[in-house]
């Protein structure tokens, strides 16, 4: 029995040929389980979706109540049998409702982990090492210049900017599904109390994070504020817009992006960024080689991002890998729409 | 250095020139002597370390990162020194040195450290710095400390802590070195103004801003005087008196390029004839059997630190003078152009040195008679130096020499360049700011090959476009690349389908080093021509025929 067997890349997606379903597929299929709600990922239009509750929730808010034939709820630690397969949800710590699904059959165990990320985040579930035969591993952030720093040292720069700049506008770019709702409850953590403006964009989301209890503290619509109360404040909008014409009724705004790209410097003066802000919602290198380490895994398949650097990492590591060369992923959510080949170099 | 980085990282992303220079005044106001004039140094490009180069933090990094993941790393970045700060393992817990070092602490081992002793230090104060502490350091070894902050907004920034203005720190900058603590006495008011005790100090060179066709309506001819722009290096020529302190009681003499480096030994037999007192602006050339040689003859001379006899007896240089700074003793800065330059017509003449001459004032008396001497130097007075001409000066007659490039006294007016359509063949992806983007291309025009028409390469340019343009061109690339080599790509090139680039540039050489035998002087894109398929790009002969016109 091969691994192949039980689960294999297929153009829609991974396929599990034996329940006869996809994991995050890229398109319109039978029967779909979906990691997280990220638009690379969780995609409308399929015949039934399993999911946890969270995500079917927010993909109800992203496309509407009719975005798939049926659907149902699986809760972390929860197991279901598909054609004989278990699949059992385990944390992710990626974003809220963000789960790894393990496949386990005839004594073999895939855990296709999703998007992932070892570090805490006050908004979604710690990540949880499964042990399993294969892990099927994320790379969006796999060569070893990618470290992220403590999220709460990089909150810190953004409240000592907004001290020495207090007479202008700080304006976070932020992915509208996770890292913008993280990147509030690290303030509120700091003890930053100040209403903290938004982009329509983000409104929905953030108010169903607020729904299931996360502190993102007294948000307000940006477009409603007088342009004098936003001196000093935080605004947090999608990447896209922070430096849109929309971003030009703030008083002589900071830009900042919170970003695991804002590590490079390139990547930050590229996007003409003033406050980078090396937030990531993927793990960074280290995480990466530890979550896999602790996985107890034999083998690792790569799906997206820096594939060459890790598989050659497993290599030396004494572990199989190969890469998936999916493609569809990353595009969307590869923090903030880092497109194709952009988020594998 | 921490803190030091930490102003260098905030310099990097800060667009605004006031702000910067704020961010560097608040910098050396909170900074102790000695460290802010050593930082000084660094930001003003004062320092150099003959021992610290890329090889050795190559080999540094390569001893303890696995070489693929480092190559795939620095492939990602771009850019070795970011590479290796980021990518630094920090140091178990009980190696992790104590404190971390300080930029004068850095400097001064640097300066001091024998060779073999140096991977080892770097390594110990790699450990001991943050990401971006390393980074700092690294950069600053490695002499590409580029922050988007010149020297000039460095003693701006100086001049500021004492509300003067930045001249002044200009002016009395050459006679003084590291770490400063006498300008910051100065500027602090807490001592009088440091004195410089070089007898040729370089002094900083005034600029010009080119003229644009809107420009002309508010300038009035009659108070502009022209002269040709000349095709070779700015080069400012200052001799002191004889001295008992030269060998042989000979007279000091420098010769300084536009950036103040010394570039003297490159050039003894034009330092030889400089018997005066004082302090010249000209443009240094090549000049045989009484004619200015093009660029690419002076190439020769170029960028060397020893000149052999062979190449002063087959490239003999020559300065053509155009300005005069100070005669013996006497700051003529601020006197007008006008009076400057009869002090130096009559220096000239009276040297009477075959190897310095003036440049020739250009007479008009419309800007459409100027614009007809510029198009055609060879009737207008240049005769058969035309060549060497690549556009006019215009100098305000009552014009004061100031550092720096002040808007309004003087103006440089280009030849139009030449332009030719171009294939784009290969693009390879930039480095820094463009590490993501296709940004560098080689294009080829046509010429006949045994199997009917081929492109042959005959240039490469990485700018003239708008970021805009270079998006576009990037995803061209992206979608249409047929080969791949390391960064580079190979680009879809039929008569019917690529991209035409019309490149402009300032000349035309043969060259052995190119396949096409021609090589472009200053090639940028000038325009994207997206409607013209690639079969309608000019032809080899094309530009064969202008160096033969040339």
């Amino acid at each position: 029995m091969r691994p192949e067997d039980l689960l294999r890349p297929s153009p829609k997606g991974l396929h599990c040929p034996i329940g006869d379903f996809y994991i995050d597929p890229v398109r319109p299929v039978e029967r779909a389980v979906i990691t997280h709600g990220h638009s690379d990922h969780a995609r409308a239009g399929h015949g039934h979706v399993l999911a946890t509750r969270e995500t079917l929730d927010l993909m109800a808010i992203r496309y509407g109540a009719d975005f798939a034939g049926s659907r149902q709820a699986l809760g972390l630690g929860e197991s279901v049998v598909v054609g004989g397969v278990r699949i059992t949800a385990h944390p992710a710590g990626h974003v809220l409702g963000s789960a790894q699904m393990a496949l386990s059959w005839r004594g073999l165990t895939i855990v296709a982990s999703g998007d992932y990320k070892d570090a805490a985040d006050p908004t979604c579930a710690g990540f949880e090492p499964v042990p399993c035969h294969v892990f099927i591993s994320e790379a969006t952030f796999g060569l070893p210049v990618f470290r992220h720093p403590p999220a709460s040292a990089e909150v810190a720069k953004l409240l000592n900017s907004l001290a020495v700049f207090p007479e202008r506008a700080h304006i976070v770019g932020a992915y509208s599904l996770g890292k913008a709702q993280r990147v509030m409850a690290l303030l509120r953590e700091a003890g930053h109390t100040a209403p903290i403006h938004i982009h329509g964009a983000l409104a929905g989301i953030t108010a169903y994070y607020a729904a299931q209890g996360i502190a993102v503290g007294e948000v307000l619509p940006a477009t409603a504020a007088r342009k004098a109360d936003l001196a000093g404040a935080v605004v947090i909008a999608p990447p896209s817009a922070i430096t849109d014409v929309w971003s030009r009724r703030f008083p002589d705004p900071v830009t900042a992006f919170a970003s695991g790209w804002m590590r490079v410097r390139a990547r930050a003066r590229q996007r003409g960024i003033e406050l980078p802000l090396i937030i990531s919602d993927h793990a960074d290198w280290d995480g990466l080689i530890a979550s896999i380490t602790a996985t107890g895994c034999e083998e690792v398949w790569v799906t997206h991002g820096a594939e060459d650097a890790l598989v050659h990492w497993a290599g030396t590591a004494g572990l199989r890998a190969r890469p998936l060369h999916m493609v569809g992923y990353g595009e969307e959510d590869a923090e903030e729409g880092e497109a194709g080949e952009e988020a594998a170099p | 250095m921490n803190r030091f980085a930490a102003l260098l990282d905030r310099l990097a992303y800060e667009a605004g020139r006031n702000a910067k220079i704020r961010l560097m005044a608040d910098y050396f106001r909170a900074t102790p002597d000695p460290e802010r004039g050593i930082a000084l140094a660094a930001l003003t490009g004062a320092l150099s370390f003959a021992n610290a180069k890329p090889a050795m933090v190559r080999a540094l990094i390569m001893e303890r990162a696995d070489p693929v993941l480092f190559g795939l790393s620095y492939d990602y970045v771009g850019d070795l020194s970011e590479t290796v700060a980021l990518m630094w393992p920090a140091p178990p817990p009980h190696e992790r040195p104590n404190h971390s070092p300080l930029l004068s602490e850095i400097v001064e081992g640097l300066a001091t450290l024998p060779k073999r002793e140096l991977p080892v230090q770097l390594a110990r104060w790699l450990d001991g710095l943050d990401d971006t502490g390393r980074w700092a350091l690294l950069k600053l070894i490695t002499g590409s400390l580029r922050v988007g902050a010149s020297a000039r907004l460095a003693k701006t920034a100086v001049a500021s802590l004492g509300d003067l203005p930045p001249d002044a720190v200009e002016l009395v900058w050459p006679g003084l070195a590291p770490p400063y603590e006498d300008l910051f006495a100065w500027v602090e008011g807490r001592a009088g103004r440091p004195e410089t005790g070089d007898p040729v100090p370089f002094r900083p060179v005034m600029l010009a801003h080119a003229v644009e066709e809107a420009d002309f309506a508010a300038l009035d001819p009659a108070d502009f005087s022209a002269e040709w722009k000349w095709d070779g290096i700015r080069v400012q020529v200052v001799a002191g008196e004889q001295s008992g302190e030269e060998p042989d009681g000979a007279r000091p003499v420098r010769l300084y390029s536009r950036t103040g480096e010394d570039i003297s030994a490159a050039f003894p037999d034009v330092a030889e004839v400089m018997a005066f007192s004082g302090a010249l602006d000209g443009e240094l050339l090549v000049m045989k059997e009484g004619r200015v040689q093009s660029f690419n003859v002076l190439q020769q001379r170029l960028n060397r630190k020893a000149v052999t006899p062979k190449m002063l007896r087959d490239f003999p240089a020559h300065v053509r003078a155009y300005d005069l700074l100070a005669e013996a003793g006497e700051d003529l800065r601020d006197r007008p152009f006008l009076e400057r330059r009869a002090r130096l017509e009559a220096l000239v003449t009276r040297l009477g040195q075959p190897r310095l001459d003036l440049s020739p004032v250009v007479p008009f008396d419309t800007w459409d008679a100027l614009a007809g001497a510029r198009a055609d130097p060879a009737s207008a007075g240049a005769g058969a130096d035309a060549e060497a001409v690549e556009g006019v000066m215009l100098k305000r007659r009552d014009s004061l020499y100031v550092p720096g490039r002040p808007k309004g006294p003087w103006w440089k007016w280009k030849r139009d360049p030449h332009t030719v359509d171009a294939v784009l063949m290969y693009a390879q992806r930039g480095h820094g700011k463009r590490s993501s983007f296709y940004s560098d291309y080689t294009f080829g025009v046509w010429s006949a090959g045994q199997a009917g028409d081929v492109l042959v390469p005959v240039g490469k340019a990485y700018f003239g476009f708008t970021d805009a343009e270079l998006k576009l061109i990037d995803k061209f690339v992206r979608a249409n690349t047929v080969n791949r080599f390391g960064p580079v790509r190979e680009v879809l090139h039929t008569p019917e389908t690529g991209l035409v680039l019309e490149v402009a540039f300032e000349g035309l050489a043969r060259s052995a080093r190119h396949r096409s035998g021609v090589a472009m002087r200053f090639p940028r894109i000038a325009r994207l021509r997206w409607d013209k398929p690639p079969r309608e790009a000019d032809r080899l002969e094309t530009l064969e025929a202008l160096i033969r016109e040339g």
